[in-house]
């Protein structure tokens, strides 16, 4: 019984970091930067959302709706400011202006709001379904429902609309694409907010769960988000959401049945275990440099 | 070769006179004890900033991972030190080889796999090792968990740190300008072209970062027996990012540029004690406009001399082909 | 017996087959043509000679010893050398320094020599310098020396390429369509030089090149390939009159 009750811990969990880590893989897929500064989006997403419920009093959907709007212009804003002049630059200069990004927000954050964490008013009930033994709170519900479909609908937007269509061709060659007339800097904006927005969605949710808010909260989701996206094979949006149920449910097992502060440390080992095993990870493409 | 040994005896006079006024100044407490200590952050930040950007600046590949590195020294220096516990600078110095050697261990495990992949993975695999290595110091019971490794004999002074920090950067620039430093920087430039020229590039970053990792810890060594006490918090991925800027700053690819940023960025803080809620704003603003505006840092990938200077003063030249 | 002689290899990338069934064999001092039209494989036959790519069949062979399954830096020190289409220099190091690179394995001694820098440093560094400058002299480049690889003219970059893989001492030298981006001057004077450097060197070269006319005045043999086979073998002479040569060059 125990095992099941973890397993959905680690569901509730990995849709969170499911819905962050598709930011990582989007972002990657086009413009190929690790945007080390996601995490940091998804945090001040949530302090929207906090301030949203419990300042201005909004209920909950509209809470959301501003946070990942909120979130969404920051995400292109960003693009535009500090990483579009580096777009042709070696990687390791964009690298390196990702973190300087990730620092600046999060310091930001920590100048305007204290570095004290803050209570998240309880939105959503806490109380849960008893099926015999097994709990399921409301809130693992509710979280389940808008991840999944979040993801179906960015599923659908980028296999229906002309828009979707035109990230993906953008993905695989960006020069291409401008020759075919698709507006490349619009496509890599659109992408930034789409999946600056599921960071955010994630953000809330995260600070409803944990209930509360704090500059530093951005960095662990963050991190382990990406070890998702690197997990299911990082590009794949599919990849991404396998990726982040997966490694919520083994790091809700590792501390239901190891140890809570050696989680971590896990997570970090079963990236490296895949990078040595198969590093396109599980849906990913080998790719190989063109000489 | 006429030219080396000029340049050799103009180094060591000015490495000397350097270390004969700081020694007199200390001497007649001019500087008092705690500008010591500055200094002291100055020279270790110097051989974390100098060993990073051979990994980072010549071999091309970023490392997340340095404070990891160097707690790996420390810790393992100043256990080595408590348990063994012969008297000075002998104890000190073997502790700081076997501090190094532990961390350099440390980077071939992570080295062998990371390296074979490409260049921001190693990031993210380095980010992890450090993730990893600080929820090791905060639950091992030998390295004293939470509270800290405390009791370290303070065996490190201005003069051991001064000498130590000379020799690290001295091979480091030997390094640089060996076969295998180029090696090592070709792989940067490219590394196919490398390759097809019969470079083993899979040794040459393995030897880059394994450099780079075993002079972090012996920084983290002569760290741990100045402050006798290791908070395993300091350790945490900020203090990587921290040598990281000076490194940027100085210009990745130059040794001298790291040096002058190491003092200026350890000086600076501590000159605007009242500022220092706004330091990580200041560091990481300045690290995405230095990329923007000046990738190259305060000197690309040159180094500074005095002879480049003095023939700069004597005549003006026009420099062709600057970045 | 043949320098290089590749049998029967072929490559697919997911399913599609690059080159199939290729063979060839280039004998000493040989200056031998592969061309063919744009995407008819060639770079790709390039590739798994120099080990980028591990062939799907077929077997590679240097003085009767295998290249398959081995590294790009070991073909290198076993006597294959390349430049590639799109030029491949150490860019921020110096003209002389792209060189040593090159020279790595000529230059004798150890890491610790290295930091010593003692009598057997400075003489390896000196006998280094004496090569590459050499090498440079060949093509008319020593005033460049000092200068960054990216900041020479486009010409001499391909130059410089080419001196680079000479610096490794090679048995066979792979040239990937060195005039590429040359204007007809340019690209005769290349031409020349390649033509010295086999007769000075006493090397094999295998030159690629999409245009057909370039080569013909240089190579003693020329190998044509379509679609990733080979359609004819022969004289400059015998190809220029090959119908399906011209039919692959003309689309008919």
């Amino acid at each position: 019984m125990q095992f099941i009750q973890q397993f959905i811990n680690g569901v509730h969990v990995g849709s969170i970091y499911a819905l962050i880590a598709l930011g990582y893989t989007m972002v990657y897929g086009i413009v190929k930067l690790i945007n080390f500064a996601h995490g940091e989006i998804m945090m001040l997403g949530a302090y929207v959302g906090f301030f949203a419920i419990g300042l201005w009093g909004l209920p909950f959907p509209l809470a959301l709706l501003v946070a990942m709007v909120f979130s969404a212009l920051l995400g292109v804003v960003i693009e535009r400011i500090a990483y579009k002049p580096l777009r042709n630059a070696p990687r390791i200069s964009a690298l390196i202006t990702a973190i300087g990004m990730s620092l600046l927000l999060q310091n930001i954050a920590l100048v305007l709001f204290g570095p004290d964490p803050q209570k998240m008013p309880a939105v959503i009930s806490k109380e849960a379904i008893h099926l015999g033994s097994i709990q399921i709170s409301y809130l693992t519900i509710v979280t389940l429902v808008l991840a999944v479909g979040f993801m179906i609908l960015l599923e659908l937007f980028i296999k229906r609309t002309k828009t979707g269509k035109a990230m993906r061709a953008v993905s695989q060659d960006k020069a291409a694409s401008t020759l075919m007339g698709i507006d490349v800097n619009r496509i890599i904006s659109v992408t930034f907010a789409i999946g600056s927005a599921l960071g955010a969605l994630g953000g809330v949710l995260y600070a409803v769960a944990y209930p509360q808010v704090e500059p530093y909260m951005g960095i662990m989701p963050g991190l382990k988000a990406f070890v998702a996206a690197v997990l299911g094979g990082i590009g794949s949006i599919p990849g991404a959401m396998i990726g982040g149920f997966i490694l919520g449910i083994m790091e809700s097992l590792t501390k239901g049945y190891i140890s809570s502060q050696w989680s971590d440390a896990v997570v970090f080992g079963v990236l490296i275990l895949v990078l040595l095993i198969k590093p396109s990870g599980l849906l990913g493409k080998n790719t190989r440099e063109k000489v | 070769m006429t030219e080396k040994r000029k340049r050799l005896v103009i180094n060591i006079s000015l490495i000397l006179s350097v270390y004969v006024i700081l020694f007199v100044l200390i001497k007649l407490k001019v500087i008092n004890r705690y500008y010591e200590g500055i200094m002291i952050a100055c020279l270790i930040n110097v051989i974390l900033a100098t060993s990073l950007n051979l990994a980072t600046g010549f071999l091309g590949q970023l490392a997340l991972g340095h404070a990891g590195f160097m707690a790996v020294g420390a810790y393992t220096a100043a256990i080595v030190t408590k348990t063994i516990g012969m008297p000075g600078t002998l104890q000190l110095l073997i502790s700081l080889v076997i501090g190094g050697i532990a961390a350099g261990a440390m980077g071939v495990v992570i080295g062998i796999p990371a390296l074979r992949l490409r260049g921001d993975y190693l990031a993210i695999i380095t980010l992890g090792f450090g993730e990893i290595i600080r929820v090791m110091l905060f639950n091992l019971d030998i390295t004293g968990g939470a509270r800290g490794l405390r009791g370290i004999p303070k065996l490190a002074g201005f003069n051991v740190v001064f000498w130590v920090c000379v020799l690290v950067v001295a091979v480091l620039y030997a390094v640089t300008h060996s076969k295998q430093g180029r090696a090592i920087m070709s792989i940067r430039e490219d590394e196919i072209a490398a390759e097809a020229v019969g470079i083993p590039t899979v040794n040459y970053k393995l030897l880059g970062f394994v450099l780079a990792a075993f002079f972090a810890g012996v920084g983290g060594g002569l760290y741990a027996h100045y402050m006798t006490v290791l908070d395993p918090k300091t350790f945490n991925f900020m203090r990587s990012v921290e040598i990281l800027v000076i490194v940027v700053l100085g210009g990745m690819g130059s040794l001298t540029g790291s040096i002058i940023a190491a003092v200026g960025l350890t000086i600076l803080p501590e000159a605007l004690r009242s500022f220092s809620e706004y330091r990580l704003l200041l560091y990481s603003a300045l690290l995405i406009v230095m990329m923007i505006f000046k990738p190259g840092g305060i000197l690309g990938q040159r180094e500074f001399s005095v002879q480049g200077l003095l023939k700069r003063l004597k005549k003006p030249v026009v420099e062709g082909g600057e970045e | 017996m043949s320098l290089l002689s590749c049998k029967d290899i072929g490559i697919s990338f997911g399913g599609l087959k690059a080159v199939d069934g290729f063979s060839i064999d280039i004998n000493q001092k040989e200056l031998v043509g592969l061309i063919g039209p744009n995407g008819a494989g060639k770079t790709t036959i390039f590739n798994m000679m120099t080990g980028v790519y591990l062939p799907t069949e077929g077997d590679i062979q240097l003085d009767g010893k295998t290249l398959v399954g081995k590294k790009p830096y070991d073909i290198v020190q076993m006597g294959a050398a390349r430049t590639f289409q799109n030029i491949r220099l150490f860019r921020d190091l110096t003209v002389i320094d792209n060189v040593k690179i090159a020279l790595h394995h000529e230059i004798d001694y150890g890491l610790f020599a290295g930091i010593i820098r003692g009598k057997k440093y400075d003489r390896a560094e000196e006998k280094a310098q004496v090569e590459a400058m050499e090498l440079l002299k060949i093509f008319e480049m020593e005033e460049y020396a000092e200068q960054k690889a990216k900041n020479l003219p486009y010409g001499k970059q391909r130059k410089l390429e080419i001196a680079r893989a000479l610096a490794t001492n090679p048995k066979v030298l792979l040239l990937d369509e060195p005039a590429a981006g040359m204007n007809p001057q340019e690209t005769q004077e290349l031409m020349d030089t390649i033509h010295f450097i086999r007769d000075h060197f006493q090397i094999a070269v295998l030159l690629i090149e999409h245009d057909m006319n370039l080569v013909m005045g240089i190579c003693e043999r020329l190998i044509v390939i379509d679609y990733g086979k080979i359609i004819a073998k022969g004289t400059p002479e015998e190809i220029r009159s090959n119908e399906e040569v011209i039919g692959a060059y003309l689309g008919s």
